[in-house]
């Protein structure tokens, strides 16, 4: 009886010591919260094949660089990315892991889906409050066929402080010389006209209740929503529809091969069939972790992400990277990280 | 004598064990009183030191600019304090007559076996999270006010004279009035406890004598029940004020979170708590979180001065009463 204890014992130590060798670090991240749910549905997966679990705390892409700066976390992820100087000031490298896109949404009584389209400029003016109702002949022009309503148009944008914002006031940085002097671009900005909704659930919800109400919020808060997006002309002069192809196709033509440290904010993408504001989400991590194990891990992670994550991102309405842009990020791994 | 010996000593032993007791006692209620005295001067303090970069960059102007600017670093309070003040003022407006109604309802009029039912409901919105208020108020009440009742008050009381520009606006269904709303909503279970539990306190003989001299159920709720609880009442109407300057999450989900005065109690705006809530996540730049918590300390300072405001009417009163 003892000795069978004993062997248990024995046994469950050699179970725990052989786990403990197989097992890898455990991998914590925190940012931002566009990525989080196909993040968490990635950390599941890669459990389940490698019993490696990785913590991700969607708590906003400002919190997820402050976090892994004071290197509390094993990697941060953003929405904008880093500057390359900020980026050798703290030793820390960063590479893109997924694609998505902002589209623009409206609540004009009569019209669905797609079925509006809008330029950069005139997008512009309507966040500037130039335009006022959805009866303008900017927006007319625009859509032909379309019968447009005598609604005052109102701006609805995000209250607190968003990658999403920073991707779509960088884009209209882009197209309108006025925007870019007048408001420029951040995760928060001094917004004209409009009132905020917290969250993208909070611009879709308001969005959804004010007739007349224009807002941006990701895709996939778009279509759960049951929203009417519209299209947008892209900087080739196409019109195009948000939607997987499109963000691919901007992620495709992007100059990935010239950004130092990946540095490069989607928007606007040259290409004829790319949708203008698109993004991506970065990954932030120190090049000489102190706790390299747990940094390698979480390498790992991506590494599988990269290889077997396609089919979890495309079921969320975000788009994987293009290979090409994956081979890119190894050679960069091999190249910078020292783990 | 013998008697008065045998006494004497056990006596004398319990009073040296009840000292030491006693010590005891006083020394673990005092330490209570202290930490809450140490956890309020630790939070001002922190507030105030975490906020004297945006106190010194910004000076007195912090309280009189409406700049809101977070890529230009410029920023002035004076919105987020207007907000706050009217949205609580709102509330307040609602809330207390609703609450005195409710109180007087369960201790005077309703029948016996409806007030332990009411009661408890009462105690269970208390315990309703604020977030879930908020959701309610964004799904539920906002499109309901963008509907129905924006529209009818822009109509009916826009045209007021002196009143009209408070009440003209867009349809929005969020804003000021919303948030006020939603706050009146939050507050009225705390007022009304504390309310139905001083009209409690009333000694049934005073009731009873107006009665038999002919007062009406209005009357004696007047003059017996009110002057014999008012220092208790007014104490319960600040605990819902406190409560309604400070709520975050229910009116970041329906005061539109715009940067703007606007005389209109229809547009939207902006409150202290709810600009913290909306931007502290992502404010990287030390000026603007040292603005977030500067604002923070502004909001402990706007609560504190109400409060004195609301002590110095009590006592006010009970000069003027003779007590």
């Amino acid at each position: 009886m003892l000795s069978s204890i004993k062997s248990r014992i024995a046994l469950l130590g050699l179970a725990a010591a052989m786990a403990f060798n197989v097992h890898a670090q455990n991998v914590t991240g925190a940012g931002s919260s566009f990525v989080y749910p196909v993040m968490t549905k990635w950390s599941a997966d890669f459990r389940n094949s490698t019993q490696v679990k990785v913590n991700y705390q969607s708590i906003g892409s400002g919190g997820g660089i402050a976090q892994i700066k004071a290197a509390t976390v094993d990697f941060g992820a953003s929405d904008a990315p880093l500057k390359p100087a900020d980026l050798a000031k703290f030793g820390l490298g960063q590479f893109p892991t997924v694609i998505g896109g902002v589209v623009p949404v409206v609540n004009v009584p009569g019209i669905g889906a797609g079925k509006l389209r809008f330029t950069g400029p005139v997008l512009a003016n309507i966040f500037l409050g130039k335009i006022k109702t959805w009866n303008d002949p900017a927006i007319a022009a625009l859509n032909p066929g379309v019968t447009l309503p005598a609604t005052k148009i109102t701006v609805v944008h995000r209250s607190d402080g968003s990658g999403t914002t920073f991707n779509f006031v960088n884009y209209l940085s882009k197209v309108s010389p006025e925007w870019k002097s007048g408001v420029g671009e951040g995760t928060a900005v001094k917004w004209p006209v409009g009132i905020g909704g917290k969250g993208n659930e909070g611009v879709a919800a308001y969005v959804k209740q004010i007739k007349g109400g224009i807002g941006y919020v990701e895709l996939s808060y778009a279509l759960q929503n049951k929203m009417s997006y519209a299209g947008m002309q892209n900087a080739a002069g196409k019109w195009v529809l948000p939607n997987a192809e499109s963000f691919a196709a901007a992620a495709a033509s992007a100059d990935w091969a010239n950004a130092k440290d990946f540095y490069l904010v989607m928007t606007n993408a040259p290409g004829d069939a790319s949708w203008p504001i698109t993004a991506s989400v970065f990954i932030i991590m120190y090049k000489q972790p102190k706790n390299a194990a747990s940094s390698k891990s979480a390498k790992e992670f991506f590494r599988w992400v990269f290889k077997n994550g396609d089919a979890q991102a495309r079921k969320l309405d975000y788009v994987p990277l293009p290979p090409a842009l994956v081979a890119q990020i190894e050679a960069y791994w091999a190249a910078e990280f020292k783990f | 004598m013998s008697t008065d010996a045998a006494l004497a000593v056990p006596v004398m032993r319990n009073d040296k064990h009840d000292t030491l007791i006693d010590l005891l006692f006083r020394s673990v209620v005092s330490s209570a009183g202290i930490f809450v005295l140490l956890a309020l001067v630790g939070a001002a303090v922190s507030m105030l030191w975490g906020g004297r970069l945006a106190f010194e960059t910004f000076g007195w102007q912090f309280l009189t600019t409406q700049e809101w600017d977070v890529p230009a670093s410029k920023f002035g309070a004076l919105v987020p304090i207007y907000g706050t003040l009217v949205t609580a003022g709102i509330a307040m407006l609602i809330a207390v007559p609703v609450s005195f109604g409710i109180a007087v309802f369960l201790t005077e009029v309703a029948p016996s076996w409806m007030r332990g039912p009411v009661s408890a409901a009462i105690e269970l919105l208390a315990g309703i999270p604020s977030i879930i208020y908020g959701m309610w108020g964004l799904f539920v009440l906002a499109p309901y006010l963008s509907e129905h009742a924006y529209p009818w008050i822009d109509e009916h009381l826009g045209g007021l004279p002196f009143l009209g520009p408070l009440f003209t606006g867009p349809p929005l269904g969020i804003g000021m009035l919303a948030a006020g709303l939603v706050l009146a909503i939050m507050v009225i279970p705390f007022i009304s406890s504390v309310m139905r539990e001083v009209f409690l306190t009333v000694p049934n003989r005073l009731k009873e004598s107006a009665y038999a001299l002919g007062s009406t159920t209005w009357e004696v709720v007047w003059d017996i029940v009110l002057p014999y609880t008012r220092s208790a009442v007014i104490g319960g109407v600040f605990l819902g004020l406190g409560r309604a300057l400070g709520e975050t999450m229910a009116v970041t989900f329906v005061i539109g979170n715009a940067y703007n005065i606007s005389a209109s109690l229809l547009d939207p705006g902006t409150s202290i708590a709810s600009t913290i809530a909306n931007e502290f996540g992502e404010a990287v730049d030390p000026l603007h979180k040292s603005t977030l918590l500067a604002l923070g300390f502004l909001l402990f300072v706007l609560t504190f001065i109400v409060l004195s405001i609301a002590k110095l009417m009590l006592i006010k009163l009970q000069r003027k009463e003779g007590r």
